[in-house]
């Protein structure tokens, strides 16, 4: 059972500004499915570049949903330079605190912000900067140098508290050590050019689940049928086929020629498809 | 800690100690304390109640009194077993388990393939039956033991354990199973398979916790795991915990008493729980529905809201349950047993286990089934996710 502050309970239970901005300004999303929690952010701002409305909608545990709900309240008022200056640490002061395992739920709040003014300003978000360090979740050295600077972090734990970062195969935590020891020890750390076209996991998932939506799934449909990621191993995909094509005689033929073909084309060419064991 | 009344559906965690237990242990504290292994007759007449204890268990398994062990919980019975396999046949240097056992036998089998074993993990289909052709494949004459789930812990789905046990008693191989979950809700006779060792807990059935027990078939060759005085027939040391072990014993004797129960009326609730919600709530199922399960437990997956949300918005109305969500965990990522029966992330992080108890009513269950919806739907409302769910629905 979490500890949670009333605040935060507060929040959760009674989660404010809820729901979607159809002509938003900016809007900042992060998280997916896969990982477990997801928010997007919704901003719109007034003619004296103030932030007069913001909306979140966010699929989460209860800290990540009071986390967006008090990240909301925060923003709203303050014009855009003012709004950057908002870190994590703070979302999590405003509601008094979050459990350290949960500090990743207000990390999560402030990179939603940052990917909304960004989307404001007319920068390309998807580009993920700096290097890959965890694949599993999908965390860069930046992306953790700045959580250690920003937050005093001292130990591998305290990173996967913040960002995830290394709470999966715990394949990076030499790495994450070395970003550690850099940063306390005020070296300068190496930053290495991330291998050009490298997707990660949670980079992989979340194209393979957009293509199936987008390219796949509409004329699967079409003819009663549809298809189901099921899991993500590697350059593995499994998925499901479900309706009409799980009893379809062409659906091994469907998968290899169709599915496959297309994932390959536009996530990654050395993809392979799978139907999941039943 | 208050008192407010809650509706606990939460009984493969843990269950209340039954009041008949309790009242039977009592006196063992504070009034006959004395030591089952000293020679004066106020220590003795303990010894006499352990030995009562022990017929007890032995009867609700089918098994004769020499073949029960008491130890201090689930995962001491599942350690002893698996360390008594692989120090009596020292040779051998393989071990088989399944991908969805409980940590305290899964864990085990990870730090042992680190420190020189190949251990071989058997899975499951979608609907969580084992897949026994790959097991049976995999068995050879360096498997020094077979350690696989009576029932599963999230699911309830059971593996035919008695049927495996002839190929492994045929093959020589030495077969464990960890059937926390299923004793005192499934009948078990050990008389009638050729299971070697099998792992009990009592706070699972209504004793208290800090008891265990490890059936050993006679002919089964064993080594201690606590090595200290000769309690428990030198097999496993320590001073025996009287009140407890006298606590088990008396709830072994409820438990053969409403075996029937539990299979009729506990049944018919969670069929009923499982039947409502599948279909008062858009996008959701229940994992395991087409394998054989525990008469207590429901698994139904959520898809697009995430479990520890639903948990606290359950807490509010009192209601008791556990998630395969990552969250509630406090690790990453979302349950061992549903991610290897293929689940879809969509739903394993929205998966909620409901496990029953011969005390639940059916006014408890019709509490559940009035707020489930509502709670599902307050929560799809928040999640960006939920539309294009509503959209695959449709």
């Amino acid at each position: 059972m979490w500890e949670y502050t009333d605040k935060v309970k507060d929040h959760f239970l009674n989660p404010r500004n809820v729901g979607e901005i159809p002509d938003a300004d900016g809007v900042g999303e992060v998280g997916s499915l896969a990982c477990g929690d997801a928010l997007t952010l919704y901003i719109k701002l007034d003619e004296n570049q103030r932030i007069k409305e913001a909306k979140f909608k966010t699929f989460g545990c209860a800290s990540a949903i009071a986390s967006s709900s008090a990240l909301t309240e925060m923003v709203i008022g303050k014009t855009l330079e003012e709004a950057e200056q908002i870190t994590n640490e703070q979302i999590a002061e405003y509601l008094g605190g979050l459990p350290k395992e949960k500090m990743h739920c207000s990390v999560m709040g402030r990179d939603a912000l940052e990917k909304a003014i960004a989307c404001y300003r007319g920068k390309d978000v998807r580009v993920v900067e700096g290097n890959i360090v965890c694949e599993c979740f999908g965390v860069t050295d930046i992306q953790i140098e700045r959580a250690v600077k920003e937050n005093k972090l001292h130990t591998i734990e305290a990173v996967t508290d913040y960002l995830k970062a290394g709470g999966g195969c715990g394949k990076c935590h030499d790495k994450i050590q070395e970003i550690i020891d850099a940063v306390l020890g005020a070296a300068k750390p190496k930053v290495v050019a991330p291998p050009k076209g490298k997707l990660t996991n949670l980079q992989k998932i979340k194209l393979v689940e957009e293509t199936l939506a987008r390219e796949i799934q509409p004329s699967l449909r079409k003819d009663g049928g549809d298809i189901e990621l099921v899991d993500v191993d590697g350059n593995t995909v499994f998925v499901r086929l479900k309706g009409s094509c799980s009893q379809c005689k062409m659906s091994q033929v469907t998968l290899k020629q169709y599915v496959q073909t297309k994932l390959q084309e536009l996530v990654a060419p050395e993809l392979t498809v799978e139907e999941a064991a039943s | 800690m208050n008192d407010t009344p809650v509706i606990y559906l939460d009984n493969n965690a843990t269950t209340m100690v039954a009041p008949e237990v309790l009242e039977e242990m009592l006196p063992y504290f504070n009034r006959w304390y004395g030591n089952p292994s000293s020679m004066h007759s106020f220590g003795g007449m303990v010894g006499r109640r352990i030995r009562e204890a022990r017929e007890r268990l032995a009867s609700l398994l089918g098994a004769s009194e020499e073949e029960i062990i008491f130890t201090s919980c689930g995962t001491e019975s599942d350690s002893t077993a698996i360390y008594a396999a692989i120090r009596s046949y020292p040779e051998k240097k393989h071990i088989i388990t399944s991908r969805v056992e409980h940590p305290a036998v899964k864990n085990l089998c990870d730090y042992l393939a680190k420190n020189g074993y190949r251990v071989t993990t058997v899975g499951v289909d979608k609907s969580g039956n084992l897949d026994l052709d790959f097991l049976y494949d995999n068995l050879t004459p360096d498997t020094a033991i077979v350690s696989l789930m009576w029932a599963n812990n999230e699911t309830g789905v059971i593996f035919p354990v008695e049927e495996i046990a002839e190929k492994t008693a045929a093959a020589g191989i030495v077969l464990h199973t960890d059937a926390v979950q299923a004793v005192g809700k499934i009948p078990i006779d050990m008389q009638t398979n050729r299971i070697d060792m099998l792992s009990l807990s009592g706070h699972k059935l209504h004793a208290p916790k800090g008891i265990g027990a490890l059936y050993v078939r006679k002919g089964t060759k064993f080594s201690p795991f606590l090595i200290g005085g000769h309690q428990e027939k030198g097999r496993r040391g320590g001073t025996e915990n009287t009140a407890s072990i006298i606590g088990l014993g008396k709830a072994a004797e409820l438990a053969a008493a409403k075996m029937s129960e539990e299979n009729t009326r506990v049944r018919e609730l969670r069929d009923k729980l499982e039947r409502e919600l599948t279909q008062r709530i858009p996008n959701c199922f229940v994992n395991g529905k087409d394998a054989p399960r525990l008469p207590n437990t429901a698994s139904i997956a959520f898809e697009f809201v995430e479990g520890e949300a639903i948990l606290l918005l359950m807490n509010e109305h009192g209601i008791c349950a556990s998630s395969g969500s990552a969250c509630t965990s406090g690790s990453l990522e979302p349950s061992h047993v549903l991610r290897a029966m293929g689940v879809p992330f969509t739903a394993a992080h929205g998966t909620i286990r409901y496990s029953l108890s011969v005390y639940n009513t059916e006014a408890e269950i019709d509490v559940v089934i009035e707020h489930m919806p509502g709670i599902i739907e307050r929560l799809r409302q928040l999640s960006p996710f939920w539309k294009s769910g509503a959209c695959m629905a449709s």
